[in-house]
Order: structure tokens, then sequence, then C-alpha cells
């Protein structure tokens, strides 16, 4: 069936079965590939994008369900969150084999656009459904504490 | 980077500007240089050598790195060399993925691969020297220019001055690509580094992979592309009798479905990945079981117990002696004694596996891959597809992780992947994805080990006979490398880091084999992955035992004198001065140490945990001390360190792949539970100054990890840990 997306700022329209998810639609059809798959059960946050500004894991979202909702990838990560979270992912270096990590500063904005000052404690129960398999963890800690204080600056 | 790492957009903006010089090495091994198209340098058909360094005529200089990225760190790390040889800007050097040639070999192991935490290396020298060579040619082209002494010209961020004079490289292209390299050129005396030992030094992969633009084998979509996955049977070893479509169908997008000529499966063909994934749910196989191993790991467990029982089949220490030391360990009047088992378990590596076969118009094939074996996966795709292998061009691109798995002797995935393209006619691009539950399933594990000690101590406290008795699965025994690794029926990955231990033991160690028809390959750190946690939980228990302190204990089985055993001892003393070894910690607390030299990096942890009020364990933190030699990329070590100490704690923690009659019984993560952040302590990593030659830090992090943890438990609960993983055997984390 057709069906219209909101996705990037833009409005568009894929052919897809409504039971298709989202993840499949993005990367396969709109060709936005920084969005990964990483497990298909919502339980790695590799394909993490934002709802309407929140993260969700588009592996389990049929794109049905999307509706008039906005769709934002990595691709489209544009507001002062997004570009502290990239600039401070930068800035220490976070990186490793990359495959996890547009999911993990999705996740990050999100964190950082609901509460832009949070506590270890906070971080790793946000941050808890992303996994990395490097092991980049310590990292991912320390740069949103650092993406907090470029945001405060 | 960006524009580099995509091969098209890169050839096509330096062939808009003309002549690039390049320099690298021929298939003898010696410099060689030419001036050339890049379209002609990147192509596999081409001359005798390959480029390790670029320099087009707009002066960017592109280093070609010959070992593939799978967040290691070979991109920074290979760049750095040339980088610091040739006097460049850090943030204007370009790196590109060098194309599969048996050129670029892997000095470690004579073929174009990635392993081993050999990357760095093997490639110390050639690098340098490469981008040595490449600067002198430059530096006497200007010379001859400007009509002054080569000595009378100096080279900064790119730029050749002299006097009054300033040019940047490009502007010698032409006249330098005509002169000869020198044999040996003069490399930078280690005093003068700039980039090299530099302490951060921003990663070459950081951008791209913070934006989402880094391209992965996942990502490659070519034109009239048909996506692939593979039902395969449940069971190893099981064979294809016959398969059912008729449901399939009915699924939008689903193109077909065909038996893999090799009956190990059935192809389901489709439009997108979704459709191949929905339509291959709905194949209904029935699989000849009659060659599968339908065991469960309880049946085992118990073969691998009674063969600790048996007598071990060879004598590893080759001193006729085990009977004797076994029995000298038992009647000491102190001693220990302790049987461990590891479970199987998976890479898990965050991008599953994938590899695209795309056919060209010259009846070749362009293969997409995140590879890192091409020495074997070349040939192997040539054997199957009999494309002749001068036709066949593998194009890398990032990998998402491998920790081993991607290494694969066999080429598996390529394998299933070639015979996917041949089964739909071998005209259509075909791109075999595979999910989460077919890598978990997948097999290629870390074997099983046993293993079971008896130590006895002397009146001196210290070891007077340490009895070990191996039992595991062969990883290279029938594989490709079985001359290398095995010698007189030994595997040496079964027993690395026990045989080989730099403590001064008296040991006598047998091994006997397990043999099974489920596929093992090496996991992140093979052999040590393993030896590394059976010999410290033991050298704990033994300094227990002596009434010694952990850390004077294992310092008195080191003679400091030695050069390798000084530098173990060295990382010993740094990990658990900078812990606060020996100071007091709150009830409840609990510090263990541990070491392991690996890939020739030695490394010692200090792990700090604490208990909560129902007794739950929380790994708090991690000290660690790294001697790898020079340290190139200071940041980069840390990472490794960092990745591979997390990696290892997760495993032995709670990860293993069990069987229920011949079926793997963990479908997907939440059954095979990654580290998570919260799991994850603080890491404090300590780099040992060193002038030594640079060995690897991929993996040596690794060992030393998941044994620290165990005898930090101990040390707060009492609890001696020698089954893993931890949450089948009694503990609980917080
Ligand atoms: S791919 Fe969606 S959570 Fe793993
Ligand atoms: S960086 Fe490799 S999985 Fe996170």
């Amino acid at each position: 069936m057709s069906i219209q997306l909101k996705i990037n700022g833009e409005t568009r329209q894929v052919e897809a079965d409504g039971d298709t998810p989202l993840l499949w639609v993005i990367r396969d059809e709109l060709e936005l590939t920084g969005t990964k798959f990483g497990c298909g059960v919502a339980s790695c946050g590799a394909c993490t994008v934002h709802l309407n500004g929140k993260p969700q894991r588009s592996c389990i979202l049929p794109v049905s369900a999307i509706g008039e909702s906005e769709v934002t990838t990595i691709e489209s990560a544009t507001t002062p969150q997004a570009k502290a979270v990239q600039a401070a992912w930068q800035e220490l270096d976070v990186v490793q084999c990359g495959y996890c990590q547009s999911g993990q500063i999705m996740s990050a904005i999100g964190l950082l656009s609901d509460n832009a000052k949070p506590t270890d404690n906070e971080i790793d129960a946000f941050m808890n459904g992303n996994a990395c398999r490097c092991a980049t963890y310590h990292r991912i800690r320390a740069a949103i504490h650092r993406a907090s204080e470029i945001l405060e600056a | 980077m960006t524009t580099s790492m995509n091969r098209r957009g890169f050839l096509k903006s330096v062939g808009a500007l003309g002549v690039t010089m390049v320099v690298g090495f021929n298939a003898s091994g010696a410099l060689a240089a030419s001036k050339t198209a890049a379209g002609d340098v990147l192509s596999n058909t081409s001359a005798d050598f390959n480029p390790f360094v670029k320099i087009d005529a707009d002066g960017t200089v592109t280093v070609v790195v010959k070992h593939f990225e799978m967040g290691q760190g070979t991109t920074t790390g290979l760049t750095t060399l040339v980088a610091e040889e040739m006097d460049l800007a850090w943030d204007e050097v370009k790196v590109a993925f060098a194309p599969s040639h048996k050129n670029y070999i892997n000095l470690a192991f004579g073929g174009q691969g990635t392993g081993g935490s050999t990357a760095m290396a093997n490639s110390f020298m050639q690098y340098r020297q490469a981008g040595a060579a490449a600067r002198d040619m430059l530096v006497r082209a200007a010379a001859e220019a400007w009509g002054v002494e080569a000595s009378a010209i100096t080279v900064k961020d790119g730029v050749l001055s002299s006097g009054d004079k300033t040019a940047g490289f490009g502007e010698f292209v032409n006249a330098a690509a005509k002169l000869t390299p020198a044999k040996e050129p003069v490399l930078k005396d280690a005093s003068k580094f700039t980039l090299i030992g530099k302490d951060k030094l921003p990663r070459k992969d950081s951008a791209a992979k913070t934006t989402g633009k880094a391209v992965f084998a996942m990502d490659v979509k070519v034109p009239n592309m048909v996506y692939v996955t593979i039902l395969r049977s449940p069971k190893f070893g099981g064979v294809l009798k016959s398969f059912e479509v008729s449901d399939a169908k009915s699924v939008t997008g689903f193109v077909d479905a065909k038996a893999l000529p090799n009956m190990a499966g059935v192809a389901v063909y489709a439009t997108s990945t979704w459709a191949s994934i929905k339509a291959r749910r709905s194949i209904k196989a029935v699989w000849d079981d009659s060659k599968a191993d339908s065991r469960g790991t309880p049946e085992m467990l118990k073969e691998y117990a009674a063969k600790l029982d048996a007598e071990p089949t060879y004598d590893v220490t080759k001193k006729g002696d085990f009977a004797k030391v076994e029995a000298a360990a038992k009647g000491a009047s102190k001693s220990v004694s302790a049987d461990f088992f590891f479970p199987l378990l998976a890479h898990a590596p965050m991008e599953p596996m994938v590899c695209v076969i795309e056919p060209t118009e010259g009846g070749g094939l362009k293969v997409h891959d995140g590879c890192q074996f091409p020495m074997i996966t070349h040939p192997t795709i040539a054997a199957i597809t009999k494309v002749p292998a001068e036709k066949i061009d593998i194009v890398t691109y990032y990998a998402g992780g491998s920790f081993g798995r991607r290494a694969n002797p066999q080429s598996d995935y390529h394998v299933e992947a070639a015979l996917a393209f041949l089964a739909l006619g071998g005209k259509k691009a075909v791109k075999l994805v595979w999910t989460r539950e077919d890598d978990l399933a997948g097999g290629f594990y870390r074997p099983m080990f046993a293993q079971r000690a008896h130590i006895g101590i002397g009146e001196d406290g210290k070891v007077a006979a340490w009895a070990q008795r191996s039992v595991a699965q062969s990883i290279f025994k029938g594989g490709p490398m079985e001359s290398f690794v095995v010698k007189d029926g030994v595997d040496h990955s079964s027993v690395e880091g026990i045989s080989d231990t730099p403590y001064q033991l008296p040991m006598s160690l047998g091994l006997t084999d397990y043999e099974s028809p489920m596929p093992v390959l090496w996991w992140r750190s093979v052999g040590h992955s393993q030896s590394g946690y059976t010999m410290e939980v033991l050298m704990d228990m033994a300094a227990e035992a002596a009434g010694k302190d952990p850390v004077a204990f294992r310092l008195a089985h080191l003679d400091e004198s030695d050069e390798d055993q000084g530098r173990v001892a060295g990382v010993l003393k740094l990990a658990a001065e900078k812990a606060g070894w020996g100071t007091d910690l709150p009830e409840g607390k609990g510090r263990g140490i541990a070491l392991h030299k690996s890939f020739g990096t030695y490394v010692a942890e200090v792990a700090e945990v604490s208990l909560n009020d129902k007794g739950a364990v929380s790994i708090d933190k991690i000290t660690c001390a790294v001697d790898c030699g020079t340290a190139v990329n200071p940041d980069v070590i840390r990472a490794q360190m960092e990745g591979a100490i997390g990696y290892g704690l997760g495993a032995v923690m709670r990860n293993q792949i069990t069987m229920k009659e011949g079926v793997v019984e963990q479908g997907n993560f939440p059954q095979y539970e990654p580290l998570r952040i919260a799991d994850m302590p603080v890491i404090d990593v300590h780099i040992m100054p060193s002038d030594k030659k640079p060995s690897g830090v991929g993996e040596p992090g690794l060992p030393p990890a998941g044994p620290a943890l165990a005898n930090a438990i101990y040390a707060a609960t009492g609890k001696r840990i020698t089954k893993l993983p931890m949450t089948s055997n009694g503990i609980k984390f917080a």
C-alpha cells in the first residue's frame, strides 16, 4: 500500500505493507542508512529514531502506525541538543566500530532534551536499552556530561 | 574522510585533477613509486605494486590502509605513521581502504587480513617507510627546482619551505614521481615525534560515525539488487531435504526461494530486507538430521568432565612427568585443586554478517563487505563462482565490530552469499543479510574449555608443583592455518597463556581434544579468553594457600631481571599502585587483581566491587595498566582497553550459548544479554612509557578483566567462581 510519511521535514510517499517496521522503510526504501539494524526486537537501540522528538525503536514500529507523527533520523538531527551531543562525541572520540552510535546519539539527544543535566544514574537508566558491543559506555557517559556542559555554555 | 572513503567519489575527484603520485611496496617488499591516474592504482588488475600513500596534484595526501576498520582504530593508527613521517597537518590527511590485492599482505600472516592484534605491529615500519620515502622524494624535487640542498628544506603541516620559498606538496607531485624512492629512507628519530605518542589525536572516523554518514556493508544498495536471507538447519550438520514455499508467495516483495547448491539451506529472495525476513518465516523446510549434532549442553558438559578424568592425550610440557607432578601437588601439605568450565560464546558484533555480490559488465564481480580476510574471501569466491580472481574486486567498508567473527578461515557468510548469487542465476546482485537470530544460532563460537589444576605450595611459600589438564575443541585443526599453529598434535591456541605463562612455575600440562561437528572460532583474545581466567584465579587461590598477598605472591614468581618477566612485573606494580592496592576498603567492598600477557602486550587490572544489602555485586571500577611498547595513539589504546574490558566482563558475567537437543537456546539479545551501560564500571587506564616496538591492543585488555572481577568478588564474598558465566553459578549482579 501507499503510505505518507513525515520524515526529516519532508513528506514522502512510500510503497510498503502496513506491517513493515519503520526501520526497513527508512533504510531500504528511503535510503537513509544512518539508522541501523541490530536486533529487530527492540533490545539494542541501534534503530533509534525520534517520533515527535522522542526516541523510539523503529524496528518494532509498524509503518502504518506512524500516521501524522514526525519522524527524525540521525541525518536530520540538528537541534542544539543534537549539535552538542555530536560535538561532545567527537571531542571525546566515543566511537569504535560506530555501528551502534547513531542510536546512542539519538537516545542521548532525547535524554538531554528532557533533562539538561542528567546524573550518572539518570544516564544509565535512560541509555540502558542502547547496547554497544564495543563497550564504549564509559565515554558515552562522559560525553553526555560534556554535551550538557556545552548546552549550558 | 567521507569523500575519500567513497571510492567512486574519490576516483572522480582525482581524475579531474590529473596526476597522482603514489608510493608503496611491490611484490618483493621493496619501496616503489610511480606517477599515475588513481583509477589504475586502486584496481587490483594493475601493476605489481600497491600504494600506501597517494599525493594528488592539489596536495591532498591519502593513506591507503591495508587493515579494515572494525573500531580498533586502524584508520587513525596507520594514518598517524604516514602523517608523522611526512609532517602532514593531521586534519587534512585522508584515508581510504586498500582494495583486495596480494601485495597488501599482513607481514604477520603472509596474506591480506586483519587479526591477532597485529595491525599496528606489522605496519609500524612499513607505513613509516612509505611516508618517509614520499617526503624525501618531494623534498628532492623541491630542492632541484629551487636550486638548494635538500637539507635546506623544511616541511611543516604539508608545506615545503626553504628561505623565502614555500610550496604545497601538489606543486612537486609531477617532478617527485619521476624520482626513484630511497631504498631505505631515513626515518624520524623518536625524539622528534609530534603525532606518534600524542596523547589525544582525533580519530579519523569520528565525524562520519557520529553523523550517520559512515558506510557499512549493511548500508550498501546497488542497482537491481535482491535481498536474501537464508533458512538454515536448526541443528549443526542438518541437510536440506525439501521445502514448501506456498505461504511465502503472499508476502509483498517476495521474489523466489531456492535451495542452496550445497543443501545447507534455503535462500529466500525479496525486494527488501523485511520482505525476505517475513517470507522466510513462512517457508517450511524438512531437514535430514542423520549427520546432525543433536546433543544438549548437559551431555557436552558430561563429556568434557569424562575427558578431564581420563589421562590427557598430549603431554604439552613434554617432560613425561604429568602423573608425578600431579601426585606431588595433591600430596603437598598446602595445596589447591580446582576445576574450571567455560561455555560457548557468540561474538555478536553489532552489525550482523552481511555481504553484497554484484556482477560487473566485463563478467567480473564486485564484493561489498566489511572484509577482514581478503586473502581467504577473494579466492573462495573465485572458486565458487568460477569467476577468475583477477576479475573480482572486494570493496571494503567499515565493519560494525567483529571480535574475531568476520575473520573466518571458511569465509562462511561469503560462501553463502556466493551460493545464493549462483542459485538465482548469477546475473543479479544479491545482498545477503543475517539477522541477530541467525548470528546467535550460526555457530563459529568460542569453544567450550575445561581445566583441572592441582597446585602444591612448598616450604618457601612458592609453587612447588603445578599440574594442569585442559580439554578443548581445537580451533585450528582441519583448517587452512593448521600447520602454523598445531605442533605434535597440540593446537597452541588451546593452551596459550598456560603453556607459555611468564610466571616461573614448575608446571606439567596435559591436553585432550574435544570433537564436535559444531564450528568453533577465535573470539577476542582466542585461547587467552579462558586461560587468563584460569591462571589468574589459580594464582589467587595459590597465594591464599601460601598465606601471601596476591601481588607479592605473583612478584615472587617473576624474575624481574628477565626482560619479559620484568615487563609483566612492571604492569602489575603500576596497576596495584594506581588502584591503591593494600589500602583499606570499607565493609562490603572487595578488590581483585589479575595480569596476563597476550599478543606481545602486557596488561594488569585491578577490579573493585561492592555488594548491596541483598548481596548483589556492582563493578565499581577497573584500573588497568598496559605495556604495548611504543604507544602510537594513546587514546586509541585507552579506548581498546575500555572496550576489551567491557566485552570481557559482559561475557563472564552472563553470556553463554547453550544447546537443547542440538538447537541453540539463545534466540536474540534478550537471551544473550550484552553488557549494558549500567553494568559498565569506571575504567582508569595507565600506559607504561616505552620505546620498544609497538604490539597489539585490540585483544590484550580482555584476559585479565574476568579474573580480576572473580578475585574481587572472592575478596568481597568468599565465593570462588570457577564455572562461567557467573550468573549461572550463584552470583547476582545489581
Ligand atoms: S534493531 Fe531496533 S532495538 Fe535493535
Ligand atoms: S561502537 Fe561498536 S557497537 Fe558501539
